[in-house]
């Protein structure tokens, strides 16, 4: 048997897994990195429109700060998220674009002087400052206040991504590639690593570790339309629910963005209509306005894609074979623009549909693209009920994104929890706690084990087919754990997920060898994807209220009184056919921004007993604070710099902010 | 194709099967018959193959939107990206062959990882600089044109389309590559790598570097994000021809 020893193990080649392996590396930590496929094809590098980080740079900037993102996160949250990690998260944010920023990312510059801008679909002069000349400039996205995402053109998570793999080699990290964790090594209290496959040889190792991670992203290919690339198929989240121990929280939230083509799926940039595009309906006409007449297309994500299905649903949508769907127009942009800084745009809709975005308008519809549930962490990443186990970026639940997270917070997030959990993970492993007294039976044991699960699907003659049993699995979740979702609906979806998880068991397989076999893993991933699609599906239908991206027709208000808590899901015993959902409740009365109107449709929510109380708290507290600067009032309302590593503590300078 | 009334096509699509993984295995083409639909692309028919014929065969595909560089093979002969391409552009037969000058996995599996870590390594693509940042602090400031210009040369994807495009490449062992000298002309050109030509002459100085270059150009052509790599290498040839004249 083959076991490779390591100080950490970090499971995910993209973003947050790369931050969090150098993070480590520079604490003195040997690390060492599985990836699925080449570090730099990782799923990071997708990210197209941009980063937010509050620099204030930009004339429509003007203002930002820490404390505007924080609002701007948790009402896109619905109140979901966790403040003290939002507040965490909003005060690295900057210096995370500044690192990339020296790390060789060629973040877009202000431009000094007056420049024509599109907003609400007429043209704008703006005029940006001379002392912001050459700063990292931003562009507008949906759901926040002031125009904050940092981009390279569209872009921006390739470059990124691009800046941070090129800093694992030259910090001497390695990463193994083309391999793959099929379970976590533990004792039922403390991980100790993972078994992995290599999937060109069929071999399986033991990857030892005082520390594991896993940053393998989202699980969006559980549905059947996903911008996602498709090695996110959920599997590093399934490691952790798979142990028995680990929890994974709100599971049942699930993002879908506005505006993907039909019928490939992929993503056109939420930049689209930052940059000033609009959405029209089969007669040509720009809908939006009539349902968010604030916002208009710039509403959060959540929002605006259920105003495009409802007024799909009126018959406005345009009639295909695919399905109906709506156009997004950024013609009006010009080419000029479009070329310059929409081009992965143009290249999409050249290549996929044969248009020319400068003159025609891209067929575009609602689909799956983020996950904001994943592996329930503490503020360290560390796992609540599995020591030594540690998630960031996507594939984990801290919880900054609540029940939809903000455009540009994702790719923001993953290099910001790299940062975050990597300090935490070496605190651990310089720790007495993060020493290990392992038995090699036990690692025989998973080895065995796995080695057995394999064997077992490659003499299978069962009758199922692994291909067919995922696409039900993803007709399922599309059709009934999707934008709208009701009680009827979701007691089916689960009904039939548990049939198939049942028949799951029995997936007989044609090619019969170990090594590479892409036959061999659809069976066992899909036995794994399963169990998430439970997950969600349960975990929508016990909401019975609506939050953020999760949205019931037979429950639509949001319900703080009964709700305002995280799902976790657990896996209890191999052989159950259902995960088991607790809830963890969210305390009011911390809260530095208490419940209230996310400012979208009618207002419609049942508070919760102690949001009266804590409002009237927050506000004579602003009262009594009217004259202090905004660090001792944010201070006097909840306290978070503590739980910050040291070396990220500190304040971030803007032009008209300066440090002392 | 029914919306058009006309009965799809049923595309011929023969690849290039070998698996270096199994003693038994020799290199061989075979033939698939795949019933077109519309929009289809080879990412879609690649998938049908192995869902309906063959769970064995072999191919990378992450992104399938043309930005990852996972899927570049030979597509008629041709280094490409398969994800973007739409068998409507194709005729009815179809050769599929993986990209030459790299490992072969399996099929139309080649390992570009390992090549471009490589390349990576010897070439130290990253910034250099001895200066501490003080991450609280403004960021530095730097020319608008300048970042958009830097940015030009960073959108490579590493794909691996300009070295099976190249001559040199199929002739000596070590040569970096278009995408090896398109790095170099990118951190040449970024003020925050204190790297000088003198430095860049050391990892490109010679005939596995920008000497070794033929003037072909099968790179330029090939390129999928169309980098202007003609006017780079040939701009990259001068400086370092000046720094060996020195």
């Amino acid at each position: 048997m083959n076991i490779i020893y390591t100080d950490v193990l970090v499971i995910g080649g993209g973003l947050a897994g790369l931050r969090t392996a150098i993070g480590v590396k520079r604490r003195g930590h040997e690390v060492i990195v599985l990836s699925l496929i080449p570090a730099k094809r990782s799923h990071s590098a997708a990210a197209q429109g941009g980063m937010q980080a509050s620099l204030g740079n930009s004339i429509k900037g003007e203002g930002d700060n820490e404390d505007v993102h924080f609002e701007d996160t948790v009402k896109g949250s619905d109140w979901g998220a966790d403040q003290q990690v939002v507040r965490m998260f909003v005060n690295t944010a900057p210096k995370a674009v500044r690192e990339l920023a020296a790390w060789g990312v060629p973040w877009n510059r202000v431009q000094r002087g007056e420049r024509e801008v599109v907003i609400n679909a007429e043209k704008v002069t703006i005029k940006e400052k001379a002392d912001a000349h050459g700063l990292i400039t931003a562009r507008d996205f949906g759901g926040t206040k002031k125009w904050r995402t940092c981009y390279t053109s569209d872009g921006t998570g390739h470059a990124m991504l691009f800046a941070m793999s090129d800093q694992t080699i030259a910090n001497g990290i390695a990463v193994h590639e083309r391999k793959e964790a099929l379970a976590l090594i533990h004792d039922g209290s403390r991980c100790y690593g993972a078994i992995v496959r290599d999937l060109i040889t069929g071999e399986l190792s033991a990857y030892v570790a005082k520390a594991t991670t896993i940053a393998t992203g989202g699980y969006g290919r559980i549905y059947k339309v996903s911008t996602n690339a498709v090695i996110c198929e959920g599997t590093g989240t399934a490691l952790a629910l798979e142990t028995g121990v680990a929890t994974l929280g709100n599971m049942e939230a699930v993002q879908f963005h506005p505006t993907a083509i039909v019928p490939a799926g992929i993503l056109t940039t939420e930049g689209c209509r930052g940059d000033g595009g609009i959405l029209r309906d089969m007669d040509g006409y720009r809908f939006m306005p009539d349902y968010e007449p604030d916002k208009k297309e710039l509403a959060s994500r959540d929002v605006v894609s259920r105003r495009m299905t409802e007024h799909m649903r009126k018959g406005k949508g345009v009639p295909s074979r695919y399905g109906p769907h709506l156009w997004l127009d950024i013609a009006i942009l010009g080419r000029e623009h479009i070329e310059k800084n929409l081009r992965e745009v143009k290249d999409i809709c050249q290549y996929f549909l044969g248009i020319d975005p400068a003159i025609d308008y891209i067929p575009v519809r609602p689909t799956q693209h983020y996950s904001m549930g994943g592996i329930r962490t503490k503020y360290t990443g560390e796992s609540q009920t599995l020591r030594g186990l540690y998630a960031c970026g996507e594939a984990s639940c801290w919880d900054m994104h609540g029940f939809n997270r903000l455009g540009g917070n994702s790719v923001a997030e993953t290099v910001v929890s790299g940062m975050l959990v990597a300090e935490f993970i070496a605190d651990f492993c310089d720790s007495k706690g993060g020493d290990i007294d392992l038995s090699t039976g036990l690692i025989r044991d998973f080895h065995a084990r796995e080695t057995g699960r394999l064997a077992a699907i490659i003499s299978s003659t069962g009758p199922e087919n692994a291909y067919a049993l995922r696409a039900r699995m993803e007709e399922i979740m599309m059709d009934k754990v999707g934008i709208f979702r009701n009680g009827k609906d979701l007691e089916d979806a689960v009904n039939e997920l548990e049939s198939l998880l049942i028949r799951s068991r029995n997936i007989g397989i044609r090619t019969k060898v170990k090594s590479a076999n892409p036959e061999l893993v659809s069976a066992y991933r899909v036995q794994k994807m399963l169990k998430l699609a439970l997950c969600v599906a349960l975990g929508a239908l016990q909401r019975t209220e609506s939050r953020g991206a999760h949205s019931r027709e037979d429950f639509p208000e949001r319900n703080d009184r009964d709700w305002l808590k995280r799902t976790l899901g657990v896996w209890r015993n191999e052989q159950d056919t259902l995960p088991t959902l607790t809830y963890e409740a969210i305390d009011v009365i911390t809260m530095e921004l208490p419940p209230g109107f996310r400012g979208y449709g009618a207002k419609n929510c049942i508070e919760h007993p102690d949001t009266a109380q804590r409002v009237a708290q927050v506000e004579q507290l602003k009262a009594a604070l009217q004259s202090a600067d905004r660090f001792t009032l944010q201070t006097a309302l909840m306290q978070y710099d503590h739980l910050l590593p040291r070396k990220y503590q500190g304040k971030n300078e803007r032009l008209g902010e300066q440090l002392p | 194709m029914s919306e058009t009334g006309q009965t799809p096509r049923v595309l011929k699509i023969s690849i290039l099967r070998y698996n270096p993984q199994d003693s038994n295995s020799k290199p061989r083409m075979e033939t698939f018959e795949v019933e077109e639909a519309v929009g289809m692309t080879l990412f879609i028919a690649l998938n049908d193959i192995r869902e309906k014929f063959d769970g064995s065969l072999q191919f990378d595909f992450v992104c399938r939107a043309g930005i990852c560089g996972s899927c570049a093979m030979l597509i008629d002969g041709r280094p490409g990206l398969a994800c973007r391409t739409l068998t409507e552009t194709l005729d009815q037969e179809v050769t599929l062959a993986p990209l030459p000058v790299f490992e072969l996995i399996g099929d139309l599996s080649v390992n570009t990882g390992k090549w471009m870590r490589g390349m990576s390594e010897r070439l130290e693509t990253w910034i250099h600089s001895n200066e501490e940042v003080d991450l609280g602090k403004l960021e530095e400031r730097m020319e608008p044109e300048l970042a958009e210009a830097i940015y030009e040369l960073d959108r490579c994807i590493e794909c691996g389309c300009c070295v099976a495009g190249c001559g040199t490449a199929r002739m000596r062992e070590h040569f970096v590559g278009a995408v090896g000298l398109n790095k170099i002309a990118r951190f040449r050109l970024d003020p925050r790598d204190e790297r000088s030509d003198e430095d860049f002459y050391e990892l490109i100085g010679d005939d596995d570097g920008v000497f070794g270059c033929m003037s072909l150009l099968g790179c330029h052509d090939v390129c999928p994000k169309e980098l202007p790599l003609q006017t780079q290498i040939a701009f990259i040839r001068r400086k370092m021809v000046r720094m060996g004249m020195k």
